[in-house]
């Protein structure tokens, strides 16, 4: 192995030694492909390649080869550029990633150039499904060590470089604010040094000392967001304000009814409008093509499409509650199963339950959209999205290419949530611009259309079973029923009938339970589903935290005191709800008219626990606290660590009171903000984070506040109320919040 | 043609009258700060200033514009709009950040009406600006510290 990777890094450097210039170092974040080494060499700013330079090594080499998808570049002009394959939406991945590396290098992170990853077509054929993938809190947990890794490499090349020109040991010398310094000599800025050290062989990995937590400067320290100015003043570009010259505007009607298609339209007298271009059949849908998006809009309502309605045709919410309820009995596969649970229910008194949750839609404020030019030069596309490497295969397959021949130009996004790893609208905007070969053109979804046609977050039934013993959990059986994400998108992760992101928060579980068994099954309904914020670890974190909460009650325990008992073992998840606890002024006994809900998990390799707080009566429910405690070990960007929190509560508040999607006749019911709502600024109460300092390894923190939020009010509400509300949104079981 | 004043300047428009002010300023004037967000005047993404009182772009007919002064948050300027962008930075509020040219709009316009806001003519003036990322809160305390600043300055 190491063999190969030697190897990597002398084509490497033979390969981009006549190119000349600054410094280029490259590490790899996310799924290892090969050895784990950096690999360091020279190239001029041409960071593209670079790129191409070291995949084609590594293609050369074999499979087993570290191929790089992040490029640290040092310019003679002492640009310090960060190519990094994760999108920004808003989590801040790009300036904790930027926080990272400047630790490690010795530089401001407001120097560091944060630019978007083009698809690596190298990286297309030699890396799995994972490679391109921004979701499920993964960014800083894969970046940080080899981010660290790739920064102290260059610096200890950038010091070497210095420690020849001034011909002293390199110990002598230390770098600070991106010069080397040296107590005789002075000091030399990284610019001076970048040429020099791109000629100097790759240290060892052994060589390379990464700092200690106590040295941090950059890391865990106050920085402002280096997209925050240009956000505040309308100056960043998202894919749907992407502008070419002579591009023109698409609108699209899709079948109303999932799954279905065009039977028939009438275009010539959408035509018949000024401004009007084409009209294009997509199959699913049909798309006007006008010079103005408006335009395009309103000639939809002259196409008077006619429809085959397909096999959705008669799904509704009846039918898909039904297709859960019949999938009961279905054993499913098996998550985790300790002790023997049948006899441990059998001893005791058990308690069963039967939980569900809601269809939901993801509402990105910016909607779907994308950019796409057909040529002969091939094809390209803008577009807000989570997979570039979806959108290139989507956009080769719907222009009928290699991908090889696909430029995937990914731009920053109006927030994701899961969304925007599906890639139909890139798909769609390619066959409409295949029509028009030469013309870029500009696909916007309606809002409308972006409710009706969404992947929502799976309805699920959750079967519960479970006994007390000696006032502590003795048994406990959890079996989630619902259609599968992953069988859609990704089947090859679905193994012996187990979808991995249908058991978060089981496969994880908290609680020391000597009689366990946790399951899933998967059951399709004849609806669309897709990666939702938290994805299930809010559908499981509800049932469950629900259900210990009904457990602790026949046992006439504290629901705090009762988990605490369970949670011996996992010491940062205790500590989270201790201090959940204490900051939200926790008792068993509030006044009258308040009351208290509890929540805890661990998730993304972080702990979580929820205070909620809770007045009023069932008619008016008033919420009057969040409080949060979260151990998410090293911090990189604090302040963000909050305001993820934060927003993702928000966004499970949004589930959990009354948004839900319903479907009639195969229909989507709902169309908008109106009739799916996402909290309003009133709606909002107040929210706590207490962060737990903590050494342990980053994290995630994109989704971790959402699971817990509608567990922790609905155990408010039974506080309060004594009505255990059991199913998703709680207003539907006839209560109400103000 | 119509014809109005757009940040400043007199700008003529050859589109038919009920095309809404959002799409003249995108995709005929390239002004794309301004957001579609739902086309119905329901998320507040697309808020502009129409003689200086904040308006639903999406839903705004450029026939009903002629003549007046629109403000977008290009040409966003003044102290109040200074102090609430530096208070925007300074509270670190953004996250995705497509809503935000809209909560910008809203909130300057919010406080040259009432320049000392408690929390509730901030709900008020401010819940018709949806942000799916959540960052109400701190669009509330950046509101709050931008009349401070302002307060200070008079």
């Amino acid at each position: 192995m190491s063999g190969s990777s030697q190897l990597t890094r002398r084509r490497f450097l033979e390969v981009s030694a006549f190119v000349g210039g600054g410094l280029v170092v490259g590490c790899r974040i996310g799924k290892e492909t090969g050895p784990a080494a950096a690999l360091a060499g020279a190239a001029n700013a041409d960071g593209a390649a670079a790129t191409s330079a070291a995949s084609a090594a590594g293609r050369a080499g074999g499979d087993a080869l570290f191929v790089p998808n992040a490029w640290i570049e040092i310019g003679r002009d002492g640009a310090i550029t960060l190519t990094c394959p994760r999108n920004e939406m808003g989590q801040d991945v790009h300036t904790a990633v930027a926080m990272i590396l400047a630790e490690e290098l010795e530089v401001d992170p407001r120097e560091v150039a944060v630019v978007q990853a083009p698809v690596d077509p190298d990286a297309y054929t030699n890396s799995l499904l994972g490679a391109q993938i921004t979701g499920g809190s993964t960014s800083i947990r894969d970046a940080w060590e080899p981010l660290r890794r790739g920064g102290a490499t260059a610096r200890t090349l950038l010091i070497a470089a210095a420690a020849a020109r001034w011909d002293v040991p390199a110990a002598e010398c230390r770098a600070e604010s991106g010069h080397v310094l040296h107590p005789a000599h002075g000091r030399l800025r990284y610019a001076e040094l970048a040429e020099a050290a791109a000629s100097l062989p790759a240290p060892d990995a052994s060589a390379i000392a990464l700092k200690p937590a106590s040295g941090f400067r950059v890391i865990g320290k106050p920085l402002a967001r280096l997209d925050g100015a240009d956000k505040a003043r309308g100056r960043t570009r998202y894919g749907i304000d992407v502008a070419l010259p002579g591009m023109l505007h698409a609108a699209l009607v899709q079948c109303p009814v999932l799954g279905g298609s065009v039977a028939g339209f009438d275009a010539e007298a959408a035509k018949k409008r000024a401004g009007v271009r084409a009209v294009v059949d997509l199959g699913e849908g049909v798309a006007v093509v006008a010079d103005r998006w408006f335009t395009a809009k309103a000639a939809l309502a002259d196409l008077a499409v006619e429809w085959n309605e397909g096999p959705n045709a008669s799904v509704d919410s009846d039918s898909i509650r039904t297709a859960l309820d019949q999938a009961a009995d279905d054993p499913g596969a098996v998550i985790q199963h300790v002790g023997d649970p049948n006899a441990a229910l059998g001893r005791g008194v058990a308690v069963s339950a039967r939980y569900s949750t809601q269809l939901l839609a993801h509402m990105t404020l910016e909607p779907q959209n994308c950019v796409a030019r057909v040529g002969a030069e091939g094809v390209d596309v803008w577009a807000s999205t989570q997979f570039p490497q979806g959108a290139q295969a989507i956009a080769a397959e719907a222009a009928g290419v290699a991908p090889e021949r696909v430029r995937v130009h990914a731009q920053p996004i109006g927030g994701g949530f899961g969304r925007r790893l599906d890639v139909d609208f890139i798909g769609q905007a390619v066959k409409i611009a295949k029509a028009m070969p030469g013309t870029p053109i500009k696909l916007v979804w309606s809002r409308e259309e972006d409710v009706t046609h969404d992947f929502y977050r799976p309805p699920s039934l959750h079967l519960l079973r479970g006994s007390v013993a000696n006032g502590r959990i003795d048994a406990f059986e959890h079996k989630l029923i619902s259609p599968s994400v992953t069988a859609r998108l990704f089947p090859v992760f679905v193994k012996d009938g187990l979808d991995p992101f249908m058991s978060e928060g089981t496969a994880d579980f908290s609680y020391a339970i000597p009689n366990l068994d946790l399951r899933s099954v998967i059951r399709e309904v004849g609806v669309r589903v897709g990666y939702w914020r938290s994805v299930s670890h809010a559908q499981n974190a509800f049932a469950i935290e629900c259900f210990v909460d009904e457990l602790a009650h026949s046992a006439r325990q504290d629901p705090v005191a009762f988990r605490l008992a369970m949670l011996g073992e996992l010491p940062r998840q205790a500590a989270v709800l201790e201090r959940a606890a204490k900051v939200a002024g926790y008792s068993a006994k509030p006044g009258a008219g308040r009351a208290f809900g509890v929540a805890s998990m661990q998730c993304y390799g972080s702990h979580v626990a929820l205070i909620a707080v809770l007045s009023g009566k069932a008619e008016a429910l008033k919420i009057e606290g969040l409080h949060f405690a979260v151990d998410c070990g090293i911090e990189i960007h604090p302040d963000q660590v909050e305001a993820q929190i934060v927003g993702a509560a928000v966004t499970g508040l949004m589930g959990a009171l009354r948004a839900k999607v319903t479907l009639a006749k195969g229909r989507v019911e709902q169309s908008n903000f109106d009739d799916f709502p996402i909290p309003r600024m009133y709606e909002v109460p107040p929210i706590t984070v207490a962060r737990i300092e903590s050494d342990a390894a980053p994290g995630g923190i994109g989704e971790v506040g959402t699971p817990l939020v509608a567990p922790a009010i609905a155990n408010a509400v039974f506080a309060l109320t004594s009505r255990r509300l059991r199913s998703l949104p709680l207003e539907e079981g006839g209560v109400r919040f103000i | 043609m119509i014809d109005f004043e757009l940040n400043g300047e007199r700008v003529e428009v050859d589109a038919p009258g009920d095309t809404p002010l959002l799409w003249i300023l995108r995709d005929d004037l390239g002004l794309t700060g301004t957001k579609f967000g739902c086309g119905k005047s329901l998320c507040g993404a697309c808020t502009i200033h129409l003689d200086g009182t904040p308006v639903r772009s999406c839903q705004l007919p450029i026939a009903e514009i002629a003549g007046r002064k629109v403000t977008t948050i290009e040409g966003l300027g003044g102290k109040v709009a200074l102090a609430v962008q530096r208070a925007w930075d300074e509270r670190q509020v953004v996250q995705c950040g497509y809503c935000q040219s809209g909560q910008v709009m809203a909130a300057t316009a919010l406080l040259v009406q009432n320049p000392k806001p408690d929390d509730a003519a901030i709900a008020n003036a401010m819940s018709g600006n949806l942000c799916r990322c959540g960052t109400y809160g701190r669009v509330r305390d950046a509101i709050h510290a931008a009349a401070r600043t302002l307060g200070d300055e008079a």
